[in-house]
């Protein structure tokens, strides 16, 4: 069923259970997610990612580590279209009692393999994940998504030394280029563009891509758009040029959606944009976790 | 201790594969036997203690059981919201080893003492915290700590440190050790001035003060019934602590006393703000208020104050 259906379509179909999700809650990252959401539909929903939802620590599955755990909502929506959660617990977002927050939190939510929301966590984590199983002569890969103003945490390019010291061939960081942060754009704040010559420079291999090209963004995470090909010794970087808040247009490029829920009126032209309709909106009510206890 | 220490973690790294011997650029000549040895189950992450916590997070996803081990003050400030959200949130399987306790780097000055690391562990959640008191105790801390499923803090001294056990002896995480027998008072103590406080028991001894000792080796989970009993038997405690006195074992002790709604005449000694000075560790921690005389003295006004 969802593997019949267009990469389009899928990818739409995270975005607008994104809005309902967050409308049902109140709040949670909007924008940012939706910069990284077909990112997100390419590693699920393409054969890209290695994965059984039946069976989410399964031994042999390649690991996606989701660094800026602000983008969480479209990963909720990506494992539960894959099958790793329900609907119901899906619509729990940011309710009392659910697992489901407005940051990624691993143990208790299938599928999500770290607890991020602290920038600069994920890609040494995923480092140690990717040694450990270059150790252990292993095959699966580890990609870890990294928000671009995540990029000015000290921690990031520890990381990315050790990466590169340590040949982690077998670790693909994706950088959502969206060009802004949470009050501004970056190169008002922090002047630390050109990413992929800042990961070369740190010996990694990097490619700049279209972040929201389906054919582009597939090649670069199977590796296919590198200089050097298989197997090199150097780890990857993805520099996915990306739009903030991609899919409803007065979200796309404006700061302040970086943690904002649209009001009635904004509200209509979403849904609009988005191809829903009101009675959508109504589907989430129904489904939601205090109506389900 | 430092010795012990690496004794212990090369057994165990001969007897699994998947235990790691992490640093952070330090240990120099320490390490050399066990990287001669064991090179691949050998990391240096480079001078970046968060990462190389975050990264022992990720490979303990993996079954790995990384010692990640550096100075004390840069593993528990340095890192800390790495231990906090990559190791403690996720209750990964990581060791992480903080050299150095006290002031016991006593030339190197504030930088590199340990002395808040109790302070600002004590709170997490899924972490044990050991504070060995001698080489051999060191050795039992370490294979605990192998054997333990989750994160576990040792805060270890240097190289200098006496052995305080004649024998061996049982031990078991969370369980304080009475080391010597008394009425009077009860000094309460963890890590390597126990040996200080030995010392200290013997002197009141023969100014007619008869102290039992007590030695706190887990600092989380913390052993409440021995605090309590060793209180209620004497009426008077004296937490002696080579850290800062805020936050630390005597917080604990008070902490205990206090929600226990126990009568007992308390006093702690520790360190204050920063320690001052440079010098022989023995002259700084006396040089700081933590010499034998002090604890006899704080002892007595106590007892007969």
């Amino acid at each position: 069923m969802i593997k019949e259906m267009p990469i389009e379509s899928i990818a739409l179909k995270i975005r607008q259970e994104i809005l309902k999700m967050a409308m049902g809650a109140g709040g949670g990252h909007i924008a940012p997610s939706y910069s990284m959401t077909d990112i997100v539909t390419e590693l699920y929903f393409d054969n890209v990612l290695k994965y059984d939802a039946a069976n989410p620590k399964w031994d042999g599955r390649d690991y996606f580590i989701l660094s800026k755990g602000h983008g969480v909502l479209a990963l909720y929506v990506a494992l539960s279209i894959a099958g790793f959660f329900s609907k119901e617990q899906l619509y729990s977002f940011g309710k009392i009692g659910s697992d489901l927050g407005s940051l990624a939190r691993a143990n208790s939510v299938p599928g999500i393999e770290a607890s991020t929301g602290s920038l600069g966590h994920g890609l040494s984590y995923a480092c140690g994940i990717a040694l450990a199983l270059k150790k252990d002569n292993l095959t699966n890969k580890v990609y870890v998504l990294l928000g671009d103003g995540e990029c000015e945490e000290g921690s990031i390019w520890e990381a990315v030394m050790f990466a590169a010291h340590n040949k982690l061939n077998n670790l693909t960081v994706i950088v959502d280029y969206n060009k802004l942060q949470a009050m501004d754009s970056i190169k008002n704040i922090m002047s630390i563009e050109n990413f992929s010559d800042r990961f070369r420079s740190f010996g990694f291999d990097a490619v700049d891509i279209d972040g929201h090209d389906y054919a582009e963004i597939r090649s670069a995470l199977l590796g296919d758009t590198f200089i050097s090909p298989e197997p090199i010794d150097k780890p990857k970087a993805i520099i996915a040029h990306t739009v903030k808040g991609k899919g409803i247009s007065f979200m796309e490029n404006v700061p302040i959606w970086h943690y904002r829920i649209p009001n009635d009126d904004e509200l209509k032209i979403a849904l609009q944009e988005l191809k829903m309709t009101k009675e959508d909106l109504g589907d989430y009510e129904r489904l939601s976790y205090r109506n389900v206890i | 201790m430092r010795s012990a220490y690496l004794e212990t973690l090369y057994e165990l790294a001969g007897k699994d594969k998947n235990v790691y011997a992490i640093i952070s650029d330090n240990g120099a000549i320490v390490y050399d036997k066990y990287r001669q040895d064991f090179p691949d189950q050998f990391i240096n992450a480079g001078i970046s203690e968060a990462n190389m916590v975050a990264m022992a997070a990720g490979m303990a996803e993996r079954g790995k059981i990384p010692f990640a081990y550096t100075i004390g003050a840069f593993l528990a400030y340095r890192a800390y919201e790495f231990i906090l959200n990559d190791v403690c949130m996720m209750n990964k399987n990581v060791k992480m080893v903080g050299i150095g306790e006290g002031c016991s780097y006593s030339l190197l000055g504030a930088s590199h003492h340990t002395i808040f690391d109790l302070a600002v562990l004590r709170p997490l959640p899924n972490l044990t915290i050991l504070s060995p008191a001698s080489p051999m105790e060191v050795k039992k801390s370490v294979q605990a700590a192998y054997k333990i499923n989750g994160p576990v803090y040792i805060r270890i001294g240097t190289n200098r440190e006496p052995e305080i056990y004649d024998t061996d002896y049982d031990f078991a995480v969370g369980k304080g050790i009475k080391l010597r027998q008394g009425t009077d008072i009860a000094l309460i103590t963890t890590g390597s001035i126990a040996y200080d406080v030995l010392k200290a028991a013997d002197e009141l001894e023969k100014q007619g003060i008869s102290a039992c000792v007590i030695n706190i080796h887990t600092i989380k989970p913390f052993d409440e019934d021995i605090v309590i009993r060793s209180c209620v038997e004497t009426g008077n405690v004296c937490v002696v602590e080579e850290h800062s006195v805020i936050g630390g074992l005597g917080s604990a002790v008070a902490e205990v006393v206090a929600r226990n709604n126990i009568y007992v005449k308390f006093t702690g000694i520790g360190l204050y703000d920063f320690v001052h000075g440079y010098g022989k560790h023995d002259e700084l921690k006396k040089d700081n208020g933590l010499g034998i005389d002090a604890i006899v003295d704080a002892c007595k006004m106590v007892v007969r104050g």
